[in-house]
């Protein structure tokens, strides 16, 4: 907003009038002290009193005695804090209009979103191959260094201390700092196999990495949460300590670990925006491209929207997954 | 030399000596009974034998060979010494078939034919055949209790521990698990059992052993240990198991 458009810009209104004039202000302290006052405050005084009441303990006769006052206060106050809250958020509207407005025009604008949305979309086409490609590579390279990390004995020792500082290193690691290293670094290094490798492959390789940390850790917690009773009867039955994780530990641990799973999964579906400082064309790098030219940021909400879209239906999907499986193994479901 | 030797073993954890040693024989086809207080050691000396706890001192010989720590030889041992445990701990996210059917394919490389061929008639006889695609948690107690039984006996063992295995059910549910482990001392499988089963110990046991702090303190024939017990201790705590009604 520093340097606004010299000449006639292509959407001029779009900018709409983001300093309020001392009016408004006034309006607006004199509007929220109105509300507040009379509605919120004496809402709030309600509620502190009924706890009060509540608490009070009546010496003599039923416990319900002197209660009254206690359940209209509560009721009261409830009912203050829902009007007053709804009454504050129109207010905050109608007085804000210009603002909303101008909201809604720079960051909203359909007719820059309906027309970025092709482009924009195309190009996070490749984000979703990339997350995709990363996702997959993350749940198997995780498992392993969560596996290796848990590996007893002595002799698994050296093992076990290149998987802490793996994770160690990688999680501390900014996401911006790996990707960077690898996509910039893998060329310059001339490693032998992996000069040639696309900006594409890099960037999995480098989500990898970053996110194989994070889900290596939510792997262990899932492992070390099974409870020691099932390896004690698994290893009884002659199991081995592999054949105990295989088919005992893992598969249990897993169904636990699904909710943070897909949390560290949302994660990185967002970081594949971050992918761009290597020169990769994706959908955040065409929405700010298509923003710059237009001057008007709304194509980047369109990608956002994409961002956003992608994520939900994974979440109720998940939802519906863990719910099956509980319905499945418990009783009375 | 018996099937299993016990000799003068000793295990600790960190200050608590929980057994300061044990000698115990156990022969073919004996049925051996753990009896003492809660905290006694009768948990510990079964979690010994199998290698689920590791000894401080003394030795312990399964079938000639001595119990080690070599994962190798555990694995080995574990496939024909069989446990139950107090909780059941059967494999929640597995159909009760796959419980049973686990040990079988994975330890003894059976087909799933051969494996199948073990299972069913084991889950024919406790009448779980139908519920063979259920999962434990939809069962009762002493269901679960037997499944485990059978996924342990679904190995053929040559020993089987069964540790407390009806101290975590209802009262009406213990007397389908006790005539299930009676099958077993029909059919002459060598056992060595902790329990709280006072009336299960008199009639079954070829011996009993009771446990007191760590030590067997008096080793005998059913009838004598119940009827005229040597040693005071065993004689004190009979009582308190009579005063409890569970005897």
């Amino acid at each position: 907003m520093t340097s606004g458009p010299v000449d006639a810009p292509p959407k001029p209104e779009a900018h709409g009038d983001l300093t309020m004039d001392p009016y408004a202000t006034a309006a607006w302290g004199f509007a929220i002290g109105s509300l507040v006052v009379p509605i919120l405050i004496p809402a709030i005084v309600a509620l502190v009193l009924a706890r009060k009441a509540r608490r009070r303990i009546a010496a003599i006769g039923s416990p319900w005695t002197g209660k009254d006052r206690a359940v209209r206060a509560q009721r009261l106050g409830n009912i203050g804090v829902f009007v007053g809250t709804i009454v504050l958020l129109a207010l905050f509207c109608s007085l804000y209009r210009t603002g909303l407005d101008s909201v809604r025009k720079t960051f909203f604008n359909w007719d820059v979103i309906k027309d970025s949305f092709p482009e924009v979309l195309r190009a996070f086409w490749f984000n979703v191959k990339l997350f995709m490609a990363a996702e997959f590579f993350v749940l198997i390279w995780a498992l392993i260094v969560a596996v290796l990390r848990g590996l007893p004995g002595p002799l698994s020792a050296p093992v076990r201390w290149l998987m802490i500082a793996y994770v160690d290193i990688f999680r501390g690691l900014p996401a911006l700092v790996t990707i960077y290293l690898v996509g910039f670094g893998l060329s310059i290094a001339r490693l032998p196999g992996l000069e040639n490798l696309s900006l594409f492959w890099r960037g999995v390789i480098a989500l990898t990495l970053v996110y194989g940390a994070y889900v290596a850790e939510v792997y262990r917690s899932g492992i070390d949460g099974v409870h020691w009773s099932q390896t004690a009867a698994a290893r009884s039955l002659g199991l081995s300590y592999g054949q105990t994780l295989r088919f005992v530990v893992i598969p249990q641990g897993v169904r636990r670990i699904i909710p943070p799973l897909l949390n560290d999964f949302i994660g990185l579906q967002k970081d594949t925006a971050l992918v761009s400082t290597i020169g990769l064309f994706e959908g955040f790098r065409q929405a700010s491209v298509y923003a710059g030219n237009h001057f008007n940021p709304s194509s980047v909400t369109a990608v956002g929207i994409c961002f956003v879209a992608i994520t939900i239906p994974l979440a109720r999907f998940t939802d519906y997954l863990i719910d099956r499986d509980q319905k499945r193994m418990r009783a009375g479901g | 030399m018996g099937f299993l030797e016990i000799r003068s073993v000793e295990k600790a954890f960190g200050e608590n000596k929980v057994l300061k040693g044990v000698d115990l024989t156990v022969n073919e086809h004996e049925v051996i009974c753990l009896i003492g207080a809660s905290g006694s050691g009768k948990s510990t000396l079964l979690r010994c034998i199998n290698g689920l706890e590791t000894i401080d001192a003394g030795g312990i010989v399964v079938d000639g060979r001595p119990v080690t720590q070599d994962w190798a030889e555990l694995d080995v041992l574990r496939s024909f010494v069989g446990i139950v445990f107090q909780s059941f701990n059967l494999f929640p996210h597995m159909t009760v078939l796959e419980n049973v059917l686990l040990g079988p394919r994975r330890v003894l490389k059976l087909s799933n034919e051969d494996a199948l061929a073990r299972a069913e008639p084991l889950l024919n006889r406790i009448g779980l055949w139908e519920k063979r695609d259920e999962y434990p948690d939809r069962l009762s107690g002493g269901q679960q209790q037997r499944v485990a039984i059978v996924r342990a006996l679904a190995m053929q063992p040559k020993l089987m521990l069964l540790d407390e295995v009806t101290s975590a059910l209802d009262p009406e549910l213990v007397f389908e698990v006790l005539d299930m482990i009676r099958e077993l001392v029909a059919e002459g499988m060598t056992m060595l059992l902790a329990t709280h089963e006072m009336s299960f110990a008199k009639e079954s046991a070829t011996r009993v052993c009771f446990l007191h702090q760590g030590q067997i303190l008096e080793e005998g024939p059913p009838e004598q240990i119940f009827t005229e017990p040597k040693n005071p201790r065993t004689a004190e705590f009979l009582k308190r198991v009579i005063a409890a009604g569970r005897m």
